[in-house]
């Protein structure tokens, strides 16, 4: 560990520079510059002109005023609520379940991350097939066990919409809390549990008072990495719904996307991003918080 | 404790448990493999490919054939750009002696929560300046950016326990800090190095944001892009939508199987995605 003490500091600051200069361009500069440009009037043609006048708060009113905003926010808050709920109660359910020891769990437990590392955007495309109301395979599946006869909007009726893309979200993120919290799991000594045994606590108290307080830790950081990733959502609505229908799926992020992309107003989508920006802040502050401990152990 | 055929039998409900958990959660992945098994039937898909045929993957073939190539260069570029940066990186932070390298370190993990949407919003302004709209390098720098924060934690905490001697015992035969770090610090990184670049090819590979957003043309089009464009116009094939799904899907499935102990490492090594 000592080995690059002796080191001149401005030798070593050599090695880091790069990835710092990298950095700053492109998580610094961005940061900066969507602020700034919240302020901006930002139209179609700016990127001719190279014209973008400073409009105070005119970008900011606008957004805040606009209903989509409002209906953003508040579909981001139940996505990411509703996604967070499922995948990890689900994951922990299987990290649990796949600890007893028993024939080709290992195996089994790691095909189970296949969903996981299969770009979310072809994730999405599948799901928007399965779960199309006419000749999607779930509908299908209802209707041969006689429980729909119609077949559930699953995508095209604006009440369930983003019911569905939090069912989908919520098969995307199963594996990654699975297998974190599976690792969490292994690091609790089975001494607790057979200590625990002898005392006559059932399986069920033995996991309230050892599995979940031993767990904490790794529940925090699987918890704020979920919030991260979620809250700004954009590939697998913009490929399962596109935001719809009647904008029944509109989030932060898509609403960024279209302001800036499609509608060509960089100001207003700033807005939205800084706002997007705000909302993650606060959730790295709790991610630092938790991993303040690995620090202290220089890990 | 229970007596042997009892304790067999419960192992064997727990397989079968098991078995069906892996059934259900992985029905969507079977079901893009079937509907790609099954040209030609229309809106009627059948449970299993009885009469498979590869139709569908010789259509997807040749409509994003071109789009697989770009996601293998912008991936294999952004692993490049990420290695190269993190690793010197990594090691120069890899001690605590450093005065302002805990600084850098929080840095990095604050970056790994700049939502992507927000970056390519400044990212674009920039870009359009700079004439990297639409290139394979805009691209590739910034789909970099998926895997760097991940690859600086991961490889700094490897190389904070690479032992010492070995290091200083070349500084003591005239090798300076570069030439140390190049032959000696780096060769004995390789797993860890291996398992970061896996993670950023595999981020690059499924970036979808940036290639939505950086790009206006079909010049530099990854498949994640082209199989969302596909969907976008009206879908008349299923099953070449789906093979173009299976096939932009084997990197993942592959580096499973290949590379089950990077991934494990991987992941265990944290704040992954």
């Amino acid at each position: 560990m000592n080995h690059l003490t002796r080191r001149p500091a401005l030798l070593r600051w050599l090695f880091i520079a790069p990835a710092l200069v990298y950095m700053a361009a492109f998580f610094g500069y961005p940061l900066v510059r969507n602020l700034l440009m919240s302020f901006q009037h930002y139209t179609p043609t700016t990127y001719f002109t190279g014209e973008a006048p400073f409009n105070g708060l005119d970008n900011w009113r606008a957004v805040l005023a606009d209903p989509l905003f409002t209906d953003a926010l508040w579909h981001t808050a139940l996505f990411t609520a509703g996604s967070l709920l499922g995948q990890f109660t689900i994951g922990l359910a299987l990290a649990v379940f796949f600890s007893r020891r028993f024939r080709l769990a290992g195996p089994i437990r790691a095909v189970l991350l296949l969903p996981w590392l299969v770009p979310m955007v072809v994730s999405a495309v599948v799901w928007r097939r399965i779960l199309d109301q006419e000749h999607g395979v779930l509908n299908t599946f209802l209707r041969g066990l006689g429980l729909s006869d119609g077949g559930v909007p699953w995508l095209s009726s604006p009440s369930v919409a983003l019911l569905s893309a939090v069912l989908v979200n919520i098969w995307i993120g199963i594996p990654f809390n699975m297998v974190i919290l599976y690792g969490g799991l292994q690091e609790i000594p089975r001494e607790l549990y057979e200590a625990a045994a002898l005392d006559g606590a059932r399986p069920w108290r033995a996991f309230r008072s050892i599995t979940l307080p031993m767990l904490r830790p790794v529940i925090t950081v699987v918890l704020v990495l979920g919030f991260m990733s979620t809250v700004k959502i954009l590939d697998l609505i913009l490929a399962l719904t596109a935001g719809g229908p009647a904008d029944a799926t509109q989030t932060l992020g898509t609403v960024t996307y279209q302001l800036s992309f499609l509608r060509l107003d960089f100001g207003q989508g700033a807005v939205v991003g800084t706002v997007l920006i705000l909302v993650s802040a606060v959730f790295a502050v709790l991610y630092l918080r938790a991993n303040r401990a690995d620090f202290g152990k220089g890990k | 404790m229970l007596p042997t055929p009892a304790r067999r039998l419960r192992g064997a409900w727990n397989t079968a448990a098991a078995l069906l958990i892996l059934a259900v959660l992985l029905f969507p992945v079977y079901w893009m493999l079937n509907t790609a098994l099954q040209p030609a039937s229309g809106i009627a898909v059948d449970w299993f490919p009885s009469a498979p045929g590869l139709e569908s993957f010789r259509l997807a073939l040749s409509s994003q054939g071109r789009s697989m190539l770009t996601s293998l260069a912008v991936a294999l570029g952004a692993v490049a750009v990420c290695l190269a940066l993190a690793a010197p990186a990594a090691y120069g932070l890899a001690q605590s002696a450093l005065r302002g390298g805990r600084a850098v370190v929080f840095t990095t993990l604050i970056t790994q929560m700049v939502p992507g949407i927000v970056i390519a919003n400044a990212l674009y302004s920039a870009y359009a300046e700079l004439g990297l709209v639409n290139s394979y390098l805009g691209l590739i720098l910034a789909d970099a950016s998926l895997g760097l924060p991940f690859s600086i934690v991961l490889l700094r905490a490897f190389m904070v326990s690479l032992p010492g001697e070995v290091i200083e015992a070349a500084l003591v035969d005239g090798a300076n800090r570069f030439t140390a770090f190049v032959r000696i610090v780096l060769p004995m990184s390789r797993n860890a190095l291996i398992t970061a670049g896996l993670f950023t090819f595999l981020f690059a590979w499924s970036d979808f944001m940036f290639a939505l957003t950086l790009n206006t043309t079909d010049d530099v089009k990854p498949v994640t892009l082209g199989i969302y464009q596909f969907v976008g116009a009206h879908v008349s094939d299923w099953g070449a939508v789906m093979a173009t799904a299976v096939l932009s899907a084997v990197p993942a499935a592959v580096l499973l199987v290949v590379a089950q102990k990077y991934i494990a490492a991987g992941i265990a090594g944290g704040s992954v995605k």
